[in-house]
């Protein structure tokens, strides 16, 4: 039995290290300084000049976007799950099941559904459109992740603060808020890194462009489509570049993940209870 | 200085009895213990005196606890001062997650105080009566989680302490702390109950004889007995009492 565990773990690990090797030596003989600082020009996609400045910034824009709008959405309804305010009613059970299944619905479902209210409103594929879908993809992500995270903080943890004269919403806003804030971060994160990698939901809403967007309004491209569109064409040297797009964007990946455990160790230094 | 009685007080968990008519004054200025086994409604009965009891849905309290003739279970009685009136100090210590400085000022912060001096003489002060400001004083900002466990519940007494309540409510306050820890907490005790009501709920026979005036009995959610510490100690006119203080039930 110790040894099938320890089997499993080592797939992860392989898995992982397997991974980034893999796309690293496909896309490194792409990869250049002009990869990430320029935008493509004309013969990009014949294997010409350029680079991925589009799809790097659109990413940025489409995931940070998003983990905003959902982390503003998020937040009271993981706060509306809690014991304190709606609690385990059935109100809360149809909400957090609802969440659950919103949870399962493939992404590509989102974005057909924000394609067909784009067209029903007469907006073109767009910034807007983009973080909308990418919104729905991670909502429920976001919600239920913070949902747990609360319901980690011990009831003794606001007692004592409930003892000390603190109404409800002042224990939640001075103990459990700053309690939860790693776990929060966490769940942040996790949202972030779910809707940079999201293919499906932008395909349609966000659309393509080789352009930086000017507006909210203005079509924009993202690593993922460039991945996918590259790897299509007939051409290796083409290919070897969607390989590229891939690292970059398993890069930023890492790197908001790493730098978002950094931040967490460093807040949960307060916490009550490590 | 409030005082606190307690009439004809009924607490039912989902319909089965805790507490079961329960009637006594707690003596001003004293430390009333109140001893008996597991399950037999100590800590039900400390937390109906600052309505934490509350947190619980399917709990259901019948009678009244009196502070100063009012009753606090009245609807329109005032939940947050009470609980200012109340300081709590539970069985394991649960600091806030925040510095050692903000764990002292939250409840003056929450109830007004504002101004950085005033807020630092109340964290000196409670400190000092706590008898943790000599081990902290040069680490005010440092996290209250990074205490030892003793210092921890000594800075919850400090923590109580700053909203200037009127009594001390404790929950096995010594239970998870070692003997050395446990000693100072005791000899606190010993030193406040001149200027608080100090209601203690403990399993330990031996602490309750070191530091009780009063002693309360409850056994299977009844109270039993209430009287001066040492004649109950002495002479307990119930035979349960006598059971309990000899260890053959406990």
């Amino acid at each position: 039995m110790r040894a099938l565990m320890m089997l499993s773990a080592a797939a992860v690990v392989g898995g992982l290290l397997i991974l980034i090797v893999v796309i690293t030596v496909q896309g490194a003989g792409a990869l250049s300084w002009a990869m990430v600082t320029q935008l493509p020009s004309g013969g990009y996609y014949l294997g010409k000049e350029g680079g991925l400045l589009n799809a790097i910034v659109g990413s940025l824009l489409l995931a940070g976007g998003a983990t905003l709008l959902a982390g503003v959405l998020a937040l009271p309804v993981a706060l509306y799950l809690q014991r304190d305010y709606g609690g385990d009613t059935r109100r809360a059970n149809l909400v957090r099941m609802s969440l659950d299944l919103l949870w399962g619905v493939p992404s590509i479902v989102y974005g057909a559904f924000g394609f067909t209210i784009m067209l029903y409103l007469g907006m073109r594929a767009s910034l807007l459109g983009g973080i909308l879908a990418l919104t729905l993809v991670v909502l429920p992500i976001m919600a239920r992740a913070m949902d747990e995270v609360f319901r980690l903080v011990s009831v003794s943890l606001k007692e004592a603060s409930w003892a000390l004269g603190a109404t409800r919403w002042e224990t939640m806003r001075s103990v459990v808020l700053r309690q939860a804030l790693p776990g929060l971060l966490t769940a942040v994160l996790l949202a972030f890194g779910r809707a940079i990698g999201d293919a499906a939901s932008v395909l349609f809403t966000a659309g393509y462009t080789d352009n930086l967007p000017q507006s909210l309004l203005d079509p924009v491209a993202s690593l993922p489509l460039a991945v996918f569109f590259q790897l299509g064409t007939p051409f290796p040297e083409v290919q070897q570049r969607a390989y590229a797009a891939a690292f970059i964007l398993l890069v930023l990946v890492l790197l908001v993940s790493v730098g978002g455990r950094l931040l967490a160790s460093r807040m949960s230094r307060f916490s009550a209870d490590r | 200085m409030s005082h606190i009685s307690v009439r004809n007080l009924t607490v039912a968990y989902n319909g089965h009895p805790a507490l079961r008519d329960v009637s006594f004054d707690i003596p001003d200025r004293q430390v009333t213990a109140i001893i008996g086994p597991s399950g037999c409604g100590k800590t039900t009965f400390l937390r109906c005196l600052n309505r934490l009891i509350d947190v619980n849905n399917s709990v259901r309290v019948q009678g009244q606890v009196l502070i100063d003739g009012e009753d606090i279970f009245a609807p329109r009685a005032d939940v947050m001062s009470l609980r200012r009136k109340m300081g709590l100090l539970s069985q394991k210590p649960q600091v806030l997650p925040m510095s050692i400085f903000d764990n002292v000022t939250y409840g003056p912060r929450l109830h007004g105080v504002r101004k950085r001096a005033q807020l630092e003489q109340i964290v000196e002060r409670c400190l000092r009566m706590a008898s943790l400001w000599d081990e902290v004083s040069g680490r005010l900002r440092a996290p209250a989680a990074e205490l030892s466990v003793g210092q921890q519940q000594r800075l919850c007494l400090a923590r109580g302490l700053a909203v200037q309540p009127e009594a001390l409510l404790c929950d096995e306050p010594t239970a998870s702390l070692d003997p050395i820890s446990a000693q100072s907490i005791e000899q606190l005790f010993m030193e406040l109950k001149n200027d608080y009501t100090v209601v203690l709920v403990t399993h330990i026979l031996r602490q309750a004889r070191r530091l009780a005036d009063y002693l309360v009995f409850f056994y299977m959610g009844e109270l039993v007995e209430h009287g001066p510490a040492q004649q109950m100690l002495s002479n307990p006119s119930d035979p349960r009492t006598r059971k309990y203080l000899e260890g053959v039930i406990s």
